[in-house]
């Protein structure tokens, strides 16, 4: 049914109609409600026309208008939601990101490779139940040999094997000190681990002057050997993560007896025989034994109530072992490109 | 030592092969560091007899010789060697042998002559380095029989790879003991009869340090025959065992050694001055050596001496003057027990080391000496001849070494190895060992052998039953001690923590060496007295350092060498100061960066390390020493100067008012002379500062809001914020929330001199909402306080 009042609300709804659709944006579209639909706009307007008409036709020509202003107000929404949608479409596409980029900020560090090794050797250890102690690493004679019951002329304590600052001060030569400390200092039951620098004199393709062990001691009054090759068997499996095969060879230390070098099953060649290994099939690792009375003497510690094991190892060479490090220079060398691979 | 794997087997021949009995020493303690075949592979080589020489129709140096060798017609050999004579014994390559490397014999003419074969020399067959012509064979060689086998060539030379308290296995009757133990075999032992005196000479000795000395056992041997040769059997054993054949006097005092453990020492009897003192060195006397070393004795020297003056190195090396010569007819032979502790560490202090110190510094059986005698007497006159006098043994019975017996209780034994042995097969090991047990309650009263100077303590005697019954059959055991852990308090500095915190914040942990350059540490402390290595390893490490800055510096400028330019680095560790009170050892952290805070990367700009992004990391480590994480509250940052340093950018840091670390810029002059590229910041903290953090304590979250002030001041460029952070938190109080520096400004507007902070305050009061007035009051008091203070002015 056509408009019949006169007043072309017919001809404004179409030219509204067709403003809306060819809004462009939000904005377009604002002006476009204002444009027909605000205070001033020219549908109000119409409305205010009203009254110019004949009293009879007024209420159809405002239903008129009315019917138009809601046409146009649907419209108006209808599009909005378009170009909302059109314009969320062009924000995204405009936000684009190539995700393959790097990201930004601090990257991160890593520890030196011995560094991982012992904090390695530190926790299969503290789950065992030993305790971390340290020590000097500027010892006495007293503590680095005597006490360890290593004689005066035993080579080790030669000139060309140790540093000395004078007569009785040394940088030790192992680890095996600090069971003097603790022994000393604390009563048994012992259960401790004891990391540390190292010194030797000896610098050439497989030794440098200073490197890592660490040392292992209980004491407690119902030790075997039979504990010690438990303890150690568990920890060189845990460590390398496999089951290896463990041999404990008699040797000799002057602060324990029995004493026995460990040799693992190599884990270059799982036995068979390699250049690492020298062909034997077997890699030293460790060296232990039961506590010598004469050391439970010095500290004082009764030998008849008290048993004990300890251990001793080198940590470049696990470490060697376990990461495929073929020279032991490099560790001290500290080149940023070799210490990154274990970051 | 090395030895003959046949020689042992002459003496104990378990039935395994040479494979297992290697394993078998080295599970027995006794390592085998490698098993070599005792000649290199060839075949074809026969004992062949010279029956006739001619000169050769062409070739002046060219002989033309007839070798039988079996009872087939005698070849036709040209042999090039002076020493080939009719009627000798000699090694024969016949057609088809191949020598070592590989030679093959065939059929050859030589100028115009043909050789069906080759006299060899030793050095042909791989016996020797060098020879001079070929190699003469005994008479007793079987003319025809395969070289190879007669000499028993194909033997194994063993190495084994001694520990230091084990000098009675360094012979072969050692070793054969041992492993007729480990099999439970037979040991046949030697038989060596005494030999009876031929004439009645004697030789004077006097034991002038019987403690040094407590046995010297000598004869005298006339009439040697100085043309003789050692036998090629014991040669060929000799150079099994690695020694040289020298001479027959030598050659038999070095076998006996090898055999029976026992150095022994032979003088040429005309050149010894009227007797024997085994008596310290006088300080200054002089020695010339065997080996031509002139040496100046030093007064703890043990010498055998004559009336003339000192002979020998005792148990160390003879000297030259009473040396055995190729003309000696008479000699005396030595055979002396010297006690380890005067033996330990001489040789070296001379430079020297002999297969004669070795053993008496490892301890000789004092029981051997005139069972040595005997057996090196047989040998001799077997060998050059000559008439023997009686053995003269001379000894000092108080100072021999005496064998207590020791307590062996079976309960023991089972406790420390973890596994209970039957008493049989202890005993039977033990004996076998060589000791003597006599049963007691609960165990034994054992004897050891007086060879064995490593058995003192019970365990000893357990060990060695582990040792033999093997330490494979010990189990494997799981039962957890009940040594009981300690645990460490929660407040405690973690040492792991700071590591990783740092490697977070992109820091690479390295690890130096603890002694440093004297030269590179005096740049950084000049004046500093550090500890001095007696012996260092080179000079460029001969101190112990004194800050792990030497140490990170070497390794930044080792790594921008390298093309490394941007290093972020730390250590831990001790450093070493030497004080009035005494050497401290203290575990410091310390690091070092020198280019970008960040590696490289897209989209901002690179910032180059200054002191206060180096500052944050400092924070953060120190924060882990600090009550909910706040580093300002008790650590505190203030300007200081140190050679090393700039000294506008530098910072010592306090904990609780006492010094426990520095920060800062390395001075720019240091780091030209280091040819670093960029500026280095260092920072080093002690350990020990670290670690008395205390629990954290809660405190209620106010439910009030807060309210932020921002003020902009204007001090003079002097006025550390520090200073001023904490008048404003002195005078704002518990309102005071936070404080927030965010900008530090100068230039512009700002007049010359001065700076303007910008401070946001935020203040918040626990019990109510803070109202405008209490505000504006707080602002202002602070603000009056920094002007009377700071002479701080609000900026326009």
């Amino acid at each position: 049914m056509p408009e019949q009042t006169g007043l072309g609300i017919d001809a404004l709804r179409a030219a509204a109609l067709a403003a809306i659709d060819d809004a462009a944006d939000l904005a377009q579209l604002d002006q476009v409600r204002v444009r027909f639909l605000g205070k001033s706009g020219e549908l109000t307007a119409l409305l205010k026309q009203l009254g110019t008409l004949p009293k009879e036709e007024r209420p159809a020509a405002g239903q008129w208008i009315n019917q138009a202003k809601d046409a146009l107000q649907q419209a108006l929404d209808a599009r909005k939601v378009v170009l909302d949608q059109a314009a969320l479409m062009a924000r995204l596409g405009a936000e684009c990101i190539d995700v393959t980029l790097p990201g930004r900020g601090q990257q991160s560090g890593g520890l030196h490779p011995v560094t991982r090794t012992l904090r390695r050797i530190e926790r299969l250890f503290a789950n065992a139940g030993f305790a971390v102690v340290e020590g000097p690493e500027v010892e006495s004679v007293y503590h680095n040999f005597e006490a360890l019951n290593i004689p005066e002329h035993h080579p080790a304590r030669a000139m060309h094997d140790t540093f000395y600052f004078d007569a009785d001060r040394l940088l030790r030569t192992h680890t095996s000190p600090v069971q003097i400390r603790v022994m000393t200092e604390q009563a048994p039951p012992l259960k401790v681990i004891a990391p540390g620098r190292v010194y030797r004199c000896d610098s050439d393709l497989t030794h440098t002057p200073m490197f890592h062990q660490v040392e292992g001691l209980l004491v407690d009054e119902q030790v075997s050997f039979a504990d010690l090759k438990g303890v150690l068997y568990d920890f060189l499996s845990s460590f390398f993560e496999r089951d290896l095969k463990l041999r404990f060879r008699p040797s000799y230390f002057p602060f324990t007896e029995p004493s026995a070098e460990v040799d693992i099953q190599c884990v270059m060649c799982g036995g068979a025989g390699c250049r690492v290994c020298k062909h034997t099939g077997w890699l030293e690792v460790l060296g232990c034994g039961m506590v010598y009375p004469e050391v439970f003497r010095h500290v004082g510690i009764d030998p008849d109530r008290y048993l004990g094991y300890a251990f001793g190892m080198g940590v470049e060479r696990l470490a060697m072992l376990r990461y495929g490090i073929d020279d032991i220079r490099l560790y001290f060398e500290n080149d940023l490109r070799f210490l990154r691979q274990f970051a | 030592m090395r030895f003959s794997e046949s020689w042992l087997r002459e003496w104990v021949n378990p039935p395994v092969d040479s494979r297992t009995l290697a394993d078998q020493l080295s599970m027995a303690g006794l390592e085998v560091d490698s098993a070599t075949a005792a000649a290199p592979a060839f075949h074809g080589v026969l004992v062949g007899l010279v029956t006739q020489v001619e000169p050769h129709p062409d070739a002046a140096k060219l002989r033309v010789c007839t070798v039988e060798v079996a009872a087939a017609a005698p070849l036709q050999v040209i042999c090039g060697a002076a020493n080939v004579a009719a009627g000798q014994r000699v090694p024969v390559a016949t057609i088809g042998a191949v020598l070592p490397g590989d030679v093959k014999i065939k059929r050859a003419k030589l100028r115009g002559v043909e050789s069906f074969g080759m006299i060899c020399s030793a050095v042909e067959l791989g016996l020797a380095e060098t020879s001079s012509g070929i190699l003469p064979l005994p008479m007793e060689a079987p003319i025809g029989a395969d070289f190879r086998a007669w000499l028993g060539l194909d033997d194994v030379c063993i190495e084994v790879d001694l520990t230091p308290d084990r000098g009675d296995c360094l012979s072969i009757a050692g070793l054969a003991r041992e492993v007729a133990a480990i099999n439970r075999t037979d040991l046949t032992p030697l038989a060596a009869a005494p030999v009876a005196p031929a004439i009645d000479a004697h030789f004077p000795v006097r034991l002038e340090a019987p403690a040094a000395c407590p046995r010297y056992a000598c004869r005298i041997i006339r009439g040697i025959d100085p043309s003789a040769e050692t036998p090629l059997w014991m040669r060929e054993r000799l150079r099994r065992g690695g020694v040289r054949s020298i001479s027959p006097v030598v050659d038999v005092t070095n076998y006996v050694m090898l055999e029976l453990g026992q150095p022994m020492h032979g003088f040429d009897l005309g050149r010894l001055d009227q007797e024997i003192r085994v008596r310290l060195a006088e300080a200054g006397e002089q020695l010339t050596l065997l080996n031509g070393d002139d040496i100046v004795l030093r007064p703890d020297t043990l010498v055998i001496a004559d009336a003339a003056g000192p002979v020998a190195l005792a148990g160390i090396m003879g000297g030259s003057r009473t040396a055995v010569a190729d003309d000696t007819r008479d000699i005396l032979l030595e055979s002396a027990y010297f006690a380890p502790a005067q033996i330990a560490g001489k040789a070296r202090a001379y430079g020297l080391h002999t297969d004669s110190s070795h053993r008496f510094e490892r301890g000789v059986d004092p029981g051997l000496q005139v069972q040595a005698m005997e057996r090196a007497t047989r040998l001799l006159l077997d060998c050059v001849g000559g008439q023997p006098g009686p053995v003269v043994n001379v000894l000092a019975p108080d100072h021999l070494p005496q064998r207590a017996p020791l307590m062996l209780r079976t309960a023991r034994c089972t406790q420390i190895l973890g596994l209970e042995i039957p008493v049989e097969t202890i005993a039977d090991l033990l004996a076998r060992l060589g000791m003597d047990l006599e049963s007691v309650a609960g165990g034994w009263r054992v004897t050891p052998p007086s060879a064995r100077f490593d058995l003192i303590h019970e365990v000893d005697l357990i060990a060695d039953v582990g040792r033999i019954h093997g330490y494979e059959r010990i189990p494997v055991s799981h039962t957890s001690s009940a040594a009981v852990t300690k645990g460490t308090p929660e407040a405690a500095f973690e040492l792991d923590r700071a590591r990783l915190l740092l490697v977070d914040r992109g820091f690479q942990e390295v690890i130096t060496y603890s002694f440093v350059s004297p030269e590179l540490q005096a740049r950084i402390e000049p004046g500093a007295e550090p500890l001095v290595l007696a012996n260092p390893i080179s000079a460029d490490l001969s101190v112990m350092r004194l800050s792990l800055w030497s140490g990170l510096l070497h390794t930044a400028r080792y790594n921008q060498a390298r093309q490394q330019e941007r290093v972020r680095i730390f250590e831990t560790g001790l450093r070493f100061r030497p004080g009035l009170d005494g050497l401290r050892q203290e575990a410091v952290i310390g690091g070092l960066v020198i280019g970008s805070v960040d590696a490289e990367q897209w989209g901002q700009p690179a910032c180059p390390a200054d002191f206060f992004t180096l500052k944050a990391d400092v924070e953060a480590l120190l924060a882990l020493g600090t009550v909910g994480g706040v580093a300002g509250s008790s650590f505190r940052f203030v300007p200081a100067s140190h050679p090393a340093l700039h000294p506008g950018q530098s910072a010592l840091i306090e904990r609780d008012g006492h010094p426990v670390g520095l920060m800062g810029m390395l001075h720019p002059t240091l780091a030209a002379g280091l040819d670093l590229h960029g500026d280095a910041f260092l920072f080093e903290v002690e350990q020990a500062a670290l670690g008395t953090g205390t629990l954290p304590r809660f405190a209620p979250i106010s439910r009030f809001p807060a309210i932020r002030r921002d003020l902009a001041i204007v001090v003079d460029a002097a006025v550390a914020f520090g200073d001023i952070a904490a008048c404003i938190r002195a005078t704002a109080s518990d309102l005071l929330r936070d404080l927030v520096l965010f900008d530090v400004y100068a230039g512009g507007t700002i007049d010359s001199g001065r700076k303007s902070l910008a401070l946001g305050l935020i203040l918040q009061a626990s019990s109510q909402t803070l109202t405008d007035q209490t505000v504006d009051e707080t602002i202002a008091r602070v603000l009056d306080r920094l002007a009377s203070e700071f002479g701080a002015r609000l900026r326009d």
